[in-house]
């Protein structure tokens, strides 16, 4: 990594940031602070806006950096990975955007509290959407901190603990100040850009093969030493069998978290009606599927040009693969194509690391603002002082990430996308679908969906691997180790769904018949949406 | 009669329209004589956007009747309690609304109709990423048979993964293009009409 880099590099992240910036100070004047305003962005977005601002908000940089060096490293296991990301959209295509739409004013926590009281059931779904955002939010943080460390060459642990403190104050900045509205335009800046990228590094990839594929595969094969077996599967999750359980139950939470995630949902409250939320997860799936396709090739171009032990060299997950496929293309280190196109994946990277963090900020800081702390306060203010609080929640949670980001920047953090996932498929997504198609659900139930599958989740992850008991744990000196799996989804997701069901029959309350009739109504025709 | 009329904005669906004397329970004959047009949509913006009353408009007079109440009570309560706009939840009448909508034999089908496909739907990709993602870490000795140069099995599942999702997700907004769309924005109007004019007709 030469000079030449990081300055290009730097001056392109600034011309990032003060875009995003002028965004920001663009959209926000003349806005009255309206509730609909900061957590909807005014709820006029078209659906090919927001296709491209669930997009960005989904395509984090573990996908662009983590997972192309999966491929290259790892062969087809890495594929393996990327296909729970899309399929995902399925279920929140079939059983979520429109329905949620409907439903809810701003959070995942209205569709649910509507059919039921509405104190203890935000407070658990509001609580859960934190949990999730925040444990989303601090491995971005992290991740941040090392990928800009590894990107500039300046390894040092100031730089890393500046970069942290810079991504968390933009973040907040860009929430506090633009709400909805100044974090989709970044979304769909950092979409085109990400995408923009992705397409060139994948045709020089194709390129340099002459559009052989086949070819590609072999060379991939061949350089990585384990010949078609790298195009199979079994390299990095067919060892025993608790790694294939831990693959399974990677795969699980995945699908199934999405649909719970609370920066996603939140995404479907800026379009005007169901059939737009529709729309926009329609393109969402068209780029994201283009996205993944994009980087497969990408993976297996790294193994083919540079070689695993090229990329494991630079760094040992992987995550330089992709910067460093495009020095190779762009025509070796000390060209200047080269130069031009590291420092422009670099920024593209950081670009992406930038808004997937606003985007959770926010989702997070309407959880609280909108559900814990409307719970929580005493009636009768106006709603104007929701957005002030929400304004603080951003800054907030920016703070709380900014610290955890600090603690946590030695450790090896990559479980906690996983991790995020499988609370949001175990708290999440059991309530929200028992509460939109099953008649009898009550209150208890809701309460206990919520809590069956967050506390279990937290506390397998806890016992597991991750945590202790191995050389690679955040406390390798201690062994508290129960749960072989590292990620928890494969038990705690039928133990949410368990959880709601338990609670509604065990309870005295009879769900009231009136107010599914509502919920369903509402779903399925948008009757009375906000 | 504002069921029976549907039948006309439904040609390509023809069960939904046939269905429609089954719908939503009609007050006496009074609603006979009354001319409002449900399927104009531009009808009910001027009345929301004059944040008044009209007492001539026949879409009222319809409703109150309608829904079991003489017009003079509905007319009467209007003059005095704002209608239920947007959020819903205005109360008992309101609920009752919905309760009514759902039985009634227009939503019955639209829901039907999407229970038809995503339930299918759903298992159906569900079981095939499940199976895929299960094959993966059990038989990979059959993912890893080849089928034509460099592509083996799992290569062509994994696009299949892949392909499957694009199709899915087209042949789903289609479906609700074509199938739902229309139907479920004719219920919400007519929800909403209905929880404005009992929502402040039962004080």
């Amino acid at each position: 990594m030469t000079g030449e880099h990081q300055t290009l590099a730097l001056l392109l992240f600034s011309a990032f940031i003060a875009v995003t910036l002028g965004i920001t100070t663009w959209v926000s004047r003349n806005r009255r602070g309206s509730a609909e305003e900061f957590y909807a962005g005014g709820r006029l977005f078209s659906p090919m806006e927001n296709g491209f601002a669930i997009a960005g908000d989904y395509m984090s940089a573990a996908s662009f950096l983590g997972v192309t060096g999966l491929i290259a490293l790892f062969g087809y296991d890495g594929l393996l990975y990327v296909v729970g990301f899309l399929v995902a959209w399925l279920v929140v295509l079939f059983l979520v955007a429109e329905l949620v739409r409907n439903c809810g004013r701003f959070t995942l926590a209205d569709v649910v509290a509507s059919r039921m009281r509405e104190r203890p059931v935000r407070i658990a779904v509001g609580s859960a959407s934190v949990t999730v955002s925040v444990l989303y939010l601090v491995a971005q943080m992290v991740g941040a901190g090392s990928l800009v460390a590894l990107l500039l060459g300046g390894t040092s642990d100031a730089a890393r603990s500046w970069t942290v403190i810079g991504v968390g104050a933009l973040m907040v900045i860009y929430v506090s100040l633009g709400g909805m509205r100044a974090t989709t335009w970044i979304q769909i800046v950092k979409a085109v850009l990400l995408l923009g990228g992705t397409v060139a590094l994948t045709v020089l990839v194709l390129m340099r093969f002459h559009g052989d594929v086949d070819r590609l595969l072999l060379t991939a094969a061949e350089r990585s030493g384990h010949g078609e077996a790298f195009l199979a599967p079994g390299l990095k999750y067919g060892g025993d069998w608790t790694a294939r359980f831990d693959f399974v139950s990677l795969g699980l939470a995945l699908v199934l978290g999405t649909a719970g995630l609370p920066h996603i949902l939140s995404r479907f409250y800026t379009v005007p009606t169901a059939r737009a939320a529709r729309r926009s997860v329609v393109w969402a799936v068209a780029l994201i599927g283009g996205f993944y396709l994009m980087t497969i090739v990408l993976g297996f171009g790294a193994a083919a040009i540079l070689g695993p032990d090229a990329v494991r060299g630079s760094n040992a997950a992987g995550n330089t693969a992709v910067p460093l496929l495009a020095l190779d293309l762009g025509g070796g280190a000390g060209s200047t194509g080269g130069t031009v196109l590291f420092a422009i994946v670099a920024a593209i990277a950081f670009a992406t690391i930038l808004a997937v963090v606003a985007g959770i900020t926010l989702a997070s800081s309407a959880s609280v603002a909108h559900d814990l702390h409307a719970s929580l306060r005493r009636r009768g203010r106006k709603p104007r002082s929701e957005v002030a609080v929400a304004r603080m929640a951003a800054v907030g949670v920016g703070v709380v990430a900014i610290a955890l980001g600090l603690l946590a920047q030695d450790l090896n953090v990559a479980f906690l996308v996983g991790l995020a996932f499988a609370v949001a498929a175990s708290a999440n997504l059991p309530v929200l679908l028992y509460s939109l198609f099953w008649r009898g659900f009550t209150t208890r139930g809701a309460v206990w969906a919520v809590y069956g599958g967050l506390v279990p989740a937290v506390v397998l992850v806890v016992l597991s691997p991750v945590v202790s008991g191995g050389p690679d744990s955040l406390f390798p000196g201690l062994d508290f180790q129960y749960f072989p799996l590292q990620n928890p989804g494969l038990v705690s997701i039928p133990l949410g769904f368990l959880a709601g069901w338990l609670g509604t029959v065990t309870s005295a309350e009879v769900a009231d018949e009136a107010k599914h009739a509502e919920t369903e109504v509402r779903s399925l025709t948008g009757a009375g949406a906000a | 009669m504002r069921w029976e009329e549907e039948s006309g904005i439904f040609p390509f669906c023809p069960s939904l329209g046939m269905q429609q004397s089954k719908g939503l329970p009609r007050g006496g004959g009074t609603d006979q004589e009354s001319p409002a047009d449900t399927f104009d949509g531009q009808d009910q913006v001027p009345a929301e956007e004059t944040g008044q009353f009209r007492y001539d408009d026949p879409w009222y007079d319809a409703l109150a009747s309608g829904w079991g109440e003489s017009a003079e009570e509905g007319e009467h309560a209007h003059a005095l309690v704002p209608p239920a706009r947007g959020e819903s939840g205005t109360g008992p009448a309101a609920a009752d609304v919905y309760l009514e909508v759902q039985r009634s034999a227009a939503f019955q089908e639209v829901r039907r109709r999407y229970r038809r496909f995503v339930v299918p739907a759903f298992v159906a990709f569900f079981a095939w990423y499940v199976g895929y993602v299960v094959a993966a870490t059990t038989v990979p000795e059959l993912m890893a048979r080849p089928v034509a140069g460099a592509v083996n099995v799992a290569m062509v599942a994994g696009l299949g993964q892949f392909l499957s999702t694009f199709l899915l997700t087209w042949a789903y907004a289609r479906h609700a293009r074509l199938r739902r769309d229309r139907a479920a924005l004719q219920l919400r109007w007519d929800t909403q009409e209905l929880t404005r004019g009992v929502g402040g007709g039962r004080p």
